[in-house]
């Protein structure tokens, strides 16, 4: 699951039918491309942790949701935006706590 | 006007278009429906529409329109709208748009606002895509935030903070008070994000770095990290059992930026590093992330040799992983330190040999490079074993590399010739079409500097293409070697092997249907006629089939078949008497010296006795060329041909055609002074076979260049065109000499780069004489198919003052005339 590139590299991982496909980068990390089912987001992580950071984000989602599926990924794009705007700014890994990001997304929410 | 949908009916309607132009329906009707809306200025359901147009966005139809949009819901009082706003805005603007400016000031009102979670999307939104002019202004408020006790906003503003940075390097000092205090967080996150900041400056300002190897930095990074190892298990930070990895890679990566090139940081680290490369985990992944960012670390600061060898072991570990990931970056590393940490690689040599199996065609490539670094005097011939194991059966587009390392690492390692020869063959037989061409002469010349070996060769090399002459570099080589030591083929003398019985007509059958067959190149045929043609000499019962095959090809279509025929049949009927010495034993060849890749020694074919097998060369002079032409017969390999004919001072033969250049050779002078044979002629001569000049006077005006002027020798270039053919460039050198005594034995010789092809053709004398008072001429022609700019080293050798003198130099100063 890991590509070399010359600026960049591919990594993804596959959870049953969701793809999640991060291009990181070194240098630069502004990137942005949802699609339907392969969510490629604006990860910039270092290289080198590849899986425990989707891990991450997938159990995030599975908690926000209720085990999720595909589906709520596309019904609810905008939420998962917002949640992936608790875990990632501007390309770099912001907070890998679970419950910290699921209360702070909760606390939102209410607003 | 209806409420416009919302956003979930939206999609439910989309997905239920079944075709792609259904879908460009609906979402044009949409999208004509939200713009009546924009234009309406509705505020309540303006966020409801920017949801939509932003999922529309996603699935890739133009929603510029939405820009302006973005823009009011920031200003909003409401939390969702604004959260919307941000979002498109994040999505829909980057800082080519000019209407992201009109942000600034909402972003700044938001980062000083009551509500944490506002200020958190402003911050998020400027560290997205603020652009250079955005953070210049907003700097300040962030490094307000970042010094604020709130922790939630304090890692979003040290990550703000990072791409202020990347974008504004100059502002980096504004943010070095505030950091300060960063690591004192007990907040993970800030922690996190703390580290991330401080990487980013140590990377981008070498003052940064020297700034906080001073203030300690390491010491509470090593702290912060033990920590992180020794506490209990804590079920906020745990994945898979170990606490943060994320934090700990971060730290470690942190480390080594710090730890680079300076030895006191690097002591200070030593003992954590040790700590975590024995006490982690490595069942799982997260185990493995973090021990290969320690190794990461470990090569590159300055550690002590126990813990280099710590982390290599580490690395021979993963090899035996079963996750191709972790082997795939184990390789890649060992890779890079192979160079530095020899010895300790070296131990885990059987387990990089066994990764050449591996299924996976990246593993496969980095085991075969790292194989070849690993190659040394004492194991080459287990590892040899392996890699000719790995050419038989790997894919096609790395028989070519493997091949080419083989041959090196054979030619530097070899135990015995027997070996090197052995391997060769088995090289050629298994990958023959894969060699590359310049490995040709390169065996052949190996060949012949074993001179022990060659009916060992001959026979072995019979054998092979007996059965399967479809590899034409093999063929190539086994035809030459048959050529030449036919006789001891024949003659059943081999000691190395079982001699076998060949007759002369069953060797004259195979080169035969070489010649004959489809299959073989051009290049090849030449090979063997050629070699037939020697046989003439060396075998006794079948000359007159020899003559029959070398008068057939005299019509062949090929031309470079028939010039040779030609020739070769005017041997037999004019030149008989001068057949033997001509066609007899190549002697032992000096190395060509491999400066580069692509460099070679050109030798000057020059006044050369006849030199017989047994003779060596004489000393001081270079060996004949004449294998040159009998190696290079088209030109193609990157030996180039030399027609090394007699000095110009003898008299010319009557008949300018075809065998002017033999005819040279119908000397007056003693037989034994006759030079080498020439009998191949490059294709892009054959305008010039008389002793004419072959180009037209295109010298419109190239400048001349000198190209060497060193103790008193001097050497001129003047540069003409050919007419006929513009790639290639005449060159014709003068030596001078302006001491007060001659120079004798002058030999000139020239290189170029691989893709050039030289002929250098013979000098008027070797002697120059002093004062001026006379110089030597001597005419070389370039190839330069690809008009790439002319380079070429030159060596001169002379006698003077009677001391030998040896100079090598390199021209660079060709006008551009001269090759363009």
């Amino acid at each position: 699951s890991l590509f070399g590139g010359s600026d960049y590299k591919l990594i993804y991982r596959h959870y049953a039918t969701l793809y999640f496909v991060f291009c990181v980068d070194s240098s630069e990390s502004e990137l942005g491309i949802l699609d339907l089912i392969q969510v490629t987001s604006r990860g910039g992580f270092c290289a080198e942790l590849p899986v425990p950071c989707p891990q991450v984000f997938v159990e995030t989602l599975d908690k926000c949701f209720e085990n999720v599926c595909e589906l709520d990924l596309i019904f609810h794009m905008d939420k998962v935006h917002h949640i992936l705007q608790e875990v990632v700014i501007g390309g770099m890994v912001l907070e890998t706590n679970m419950n910290e990001i699921v209360a702070q997304v909760e606390a939102q929410s209410k607003l | 006007m209806p409420a416009p949908i919302r956003l979930r009916e939206l999609i439910r309607t989309i997905r239920t278009a079944r075709t792609q132009a259904e879908e460009r329906e609906m979402i044009q009707k949409e999208c004509a429906a939200i713009r009546s809306s924009f234009r309406e200025e509705d505020n309540t359901y303006r966020c409801r529409n920017v949801a939509k147009l932003l999922y529309m966005h996603m699935l890739g139809y133009p929603a510029h329109f939405g820009q302006l949009e973005c823009l009011k819901l920031i200003a909003s009082q409401k939390f969702t709208d604004k959260r919307i706003g941000y979002l498109g805005a994040m999505l829909l603007l980057d800082e080519r748009q000019d209407v992201h400016l009109l942000m600034t000031n909402c972003i700044k009102n938001d980062l000083n606002h009551s509500t944490q979670y506002v200020q958190g999307l402003a911050l998020c939104t400027l560290g997205c895509m603020g652009s250079s002019e955005m953070c210049r202004d907003l700097a300040g408020e962030v490094e307000k935030l970042l010094k604020t006790s709130n922790s939630y906003l304090r890692k979003k503003a040290a990550l703000c903070a990072v791409h202020v940075i990347r974008k504004v390097p100059e502002l980096m000092e504004m943010f070095l008070p505030a950091t300060k205090n960063l690591l004192n967080e007990k907040n993970h996150g800030v922690l996190h994000t703390s580290v991330v900041l401080l990487t980013e400056m140590c990377e981008r300002s070498p003052d940064m770095l020297a700034h906080f190897r001073k203030v300690s930095l390491v010491p509470q990074l090593v702290r912060i990290l033990k920590n992180l190892i020794m506490s209990g298990y804590s079920p906020e930070h745990d994945v898979s059992g170990i606490s943060d990895p994320f934090l700990q890679v971060r730290i470690l990566r942190l480390l080594r930026i710090l730890g680079r090139n300076d030895d006191d940081s690097s002591e200070a680290m030593n003992d954590i590093l040790a700590q975590v490369a024995t006490n982690t985990e490595t069942s799982k992944n997260v185990g493995n992330a973090i021990l290969y960012e320690t190794v990461l670390t470990i090569m590159d600061i300055k550690s002590e040799s126990g813990l280099r060898v710590l982390a290599i072991n580490i690395l021979g570990r993963f090899l035996l992983n079963n996750d191709k990931n972790i082997r795939y970056v184990a390789l890649t590393s060992l890779l890079k330190t192979v160079q530095t940490d020899h010895n300790a690689v070296q131990r885990h040599r059987s387990t990089i040999v066994d990764c050449l199996k591996d299924l996976d065609v990246s593993i496969k490539r980095r085991a075969m490079e790292l194989s070849f670094a690993l190659v040394n005097g004492n194991n080459v011939r287990g590892m040899m074993k392996e890699l000719l194991y790995f050419l038989d059966s790997c894919e096609p587009e790395f028989k070519a590399d493997c091949a080419s390392g083989i041959f090196l690492a054979a030619e530097k390692y070899a135990p015995s010739k027997r070996w090197h020869i052995d391997t060769i063959m088995r090289v050629l037989t298994t990958a023959g079409s894969y060699v590359r061409d310049d490995a040709v002469p390169n065996l052949i010349q190996l060949i012949t500097n074993s001179v022990e070996m060659h009916a060992y060769t001959v026979q072995r090399l019979y054998k092979a293409i007996l059965g399967d002459y479809s590899q034409q570099p093999l063929v190539q080589v086994a035809s030459w070697c048959i050529g030449e030591y036919g006789d001891l083929l024949v003659s059943g003398q081999c000691e190395e092997e079982e001699p076998i019985q060949v007759t002369e007509d069953e060797v004259l059958d195979i080169l035969e249907s070489v010649l004959i067959s489809n299959m073989s190149a051009s290049v090849t045929r030449g090979y063997a006629l050629t070699a037939i043609m020697k046989l003439s000499t060396r075998f006794t019962c079948t000359v007159n089939r020899i003559k029959k095959v070398v008068s057939i090809y005299g019509s062949s279509i090929d031309v470079e078949l028939q010039q040779r025929a030609v020739e070769y049949n005017a041997l037999f009927k004019k030149y008989d008497h001068m057949r033997p010495a001509l066609l007899e034993r190549m002697p032992v060849m000096e190395k060509v010296t491999t400066n580069g890749p692509t460099e070679i020694v050109q030798t000057n074919g020059e006044t050369e006795p006849a030199v017989l097998e047994t003779k060596p060369p004489p000393p001081g002079l270079q060996p004949d060329s004449q294998e040159n032409d009998l190696l290079d017969l088209l030109g193609e390999s990157y030996i180039t041909p030399v027609i090394p004919t007699a000095p110009t001072s003898k008299p010319v033969s009557a008949g300018g055609e075809l065998l002017d250049l033999l005819g040279d050779l119908n000397l007056t002078g003693s037989p034994v002074s006759a030079p080498a044979p020439q009998i191949a002629q490059p294709p892009f001569l054959l305008d010039g076979l008389s002793s004419r000049p072959l180009f037209n006077d295109n010298a419109a005006g190239i400048p001349s260049i000198t190209a060497y002027n060193k103790n008193g020798l001097k050497i001129d270039f003047t540069f003409e065109r050919s007419n006929t053919n513009p790639s290639v460039t005449v060159i014709t050198i003068q030596a001078s000499n302006s001491t007060e005594l001659d120079m004798t034995d002058f030999v000139f010789q020239a290189a170029v780069p691989k893709t050039f092809q030289l002929q250098l053709l013979s000098p008027s004398s070797s002697v120059i004489p002093a004062f001026n008072s006379g110089t030597i001429t001597q005419v070389i022609k370039v190839l330069n198919p690809q008009k790439q700019q002319l380079r070429m080293r030159i060596k001169l050798t002379y006698n003077h003052k009677g001391s030998a003198m040896q100079d090598l130099a390199e021209v660079n100063n060709f006008p551009p005339q001269s090759w363009q």
